[in-house]
């Protein structure tokens, strides 16, 4: 009788929000929902990612645009958001599901650090991003696909890293830099060109800013740096002290010079 | 078959309290006061892992004396349901108020119905704009709650200090000051002159100073080094 209890106390002792919800509220789960068939057109896309690394730390970007079908359903949306202090997660694909898990997944780190009184490792962290993905998979064979991109400054290693996945909750390790979404093709490409091995924290900035900018001008549910209503990429760096957001005023200045020096060389782009 | 004693209501609540009292009042105290820059928590505690004070939510902390394992699973439990209920609702919708009623039901129900009543002590301390919105409950072991306003002392020798707290509390108080202040009340009802303490503050203005939304922060044992023996 004794054993039976202390096993199932000790079964019952997770450090994990996740495990916690699905036992007592599995409802709340993002993965729990039933939707019918093919749930595709349902739900606005989130479109591209880019992230890579710099001397010091990694960065990631997103656009501002989520599309349905052909139509902009926002372009104001944000993509990538803090997961913690020393980690940033950004997500393509369905936007509404999309930051469930992203909520989910800062509600656990915070969860485990609350509960156990250390921080996750960053291989712990990516892990369990891993493992939410794979959970979504049926919803992801509904249309309902969710691919996140996730970066962070590894404490023990001293060291940024960068971490990709499929919607089966595969996860990859990226060196230099990558990047996710329905842009992701041209961005790569910009980002081929234009990345450096030890760049500067805000020569990175720069680069992103280009690297979507690219991606907008030939994808059409990407979202390009918008002067008109102000709105420039959502834009975040990690480093050794913590995560950093890219004030609007920078983010102004860099889309400008880039607007500038592409009208001043007279090309198609 | 044998027939049970009969044994009236009241002694056995009696008998319950008695037992939960005498078991607080083994543990070391604990001091949680409000301050200008804050709420300073600070406990004496020989252990630098297990800890007496924890961080439940955004502006929560939790404090606790008596047996490790009962409040730890209670701090746990604060955590999970704060954690839920923000993800279900919003951040804004954890209060102090609502993870202390919750406490007060739990800690009722065991002191009623089970075996043993839990020999602990709790404090639910919220972190507002000034001294006057911050909230300080604190549970006994019955489920029993109370809304104290500017400090709360627990633990074994809990009157004697908070009579040396009372004497020098202010609410302009900064951490250095409040911490300094506990320290001293705490040291006092030892003999023993080395004292090791547990601190952490909810600070007022994480979210200006810091950039933080939440207001927990544990002082380590070099600044806390410094904040006892530099100028206030």
């Amino acid at each position: 009788m004794n054993d039976f209890l202390a096993e199932r106390v000790v079964g019952n002792a997770t450090s994990s929000f996740t495990e916690h919800l699905a036992a007592v509220r599995p409802d709340l789960l993002p993965s729990n929902r039933v939707v019918p068939s093919d749930a595709s057109h349902l739900s606005p896309h989130g479109t591209t990612v880019v992230a890579m690394s710099f001397a010091g730390g990694v960065l990631m970007a997103g656009d501002r645009r989520a599309t349905m079908g052909s139509m902009i359903a926002s372009r104001h949306i944000e993509k990538v958001f803090p997961a913690d202090q020393y980690s940033v997660l950004g997500i393509a694909g369905a936007a509404g599901l999309a930051v469930d898990i992203v909520r989910l997944f800062q509600v656990e780190l915070e969860h485990y650090e609350k509960i156990e009184g250390t921080l996750l490792s960053l291989e712990g962290k990516a892990t369990r991003l891993g493992a939410m993905i794979r959970a979504n998979l049926s919803l992801a064979l509904q249309g309902l696909a969710v691919v996140p991109l996730f970066a962070g400054f590894d404490l023990y290693q001293g060291v940024g890293r960068l971490f990709s996945y499929d919607v089966t909750g595969g996860r990859y390790e990226e060196l230099e830099h990558h990047s996710v979404g329905s842009g992701s093709v041209f961005a790569r490409g910009a980002l081929k060109k234009l990345w450096r091995p030890g760049l500067a924290e805000a020569d990175a900035v720069r680069v992103s800013v280009e690297a979507l900018f690219d991606a907008a001008d030939d994808d059409s549910a990407t979202g390009g740096p918008d002067p008109l209503r102000q709105l420039w990429p959502v834009v975040y760096t990690v480093t050794r002290v913590g995560n950093r957001r890219a004030s609007e005023n920078e983010l102004a200045q860099i889309a400008g010079d880039i607007f500038e020096q592409r009208s001043i060389a007279g090309r198609e782009a | 078959m044998t027939q049970p004693f009969y044994v009236s209501p009241e002694q056995v609540m009696k008998d319950r309290a008695d037992f939960a009292r005498k078991g607080i009042a083994r543990g070391r105290s604990v001091v949680v006061l409000c301050c200008r820059d804050g709420i300073a928590l600070v406990a004496e505690n020989p252990s630098p892992s297990l800890h007496k004070i924890g961080e439940i939510y955004d502006k929560i902390a939790f404090a606790a004396v008596g047996k490790y394992n009962e409040f730890e699973s209670l701090r746990q439990a604060g955590v999970r349901y704060a954690d839920v209920r923000g993800y279900s609702y919003d951040r804004v919708d954890v209060t102090g108020r609502g993870l202390a009623s919750v406490y007060a039901q739990s800690l009722g129900a065991v002191f009623t119905a089970e075996q043993k009543p839990l020999e602990v002590e709790l404090t639910v301390a919220e972190v507002g704009h000034d001294v006057g919105s911050d909230h300080l409950f604190r549970l006994t072991f019955d489920g029993s709650i109370a809304d104290e306003r500017r400090f709360v002392v627990m633990g074994g020798a809990a009157e004697r200090v908070a009579e040396a707290v009372i004497g020098g509390w202010s609410a302009e108080a900064s951490f250095a000051e409040a911490i300094q202040l506990a320290a001293k009340a705490l040291r006092d009802e030892r003999t023993d002159p080395t004292l090791s303490l547990e601190v952490a503050v909810l600070d007022r203005k994480s979210e200006t100073g810091r950039g933080l939304r939440r207001a927990f922060r544990r002082i380590s044992q070099d600044e806390l080094t410094e904040l006892l023996t530099g100028p206030i």
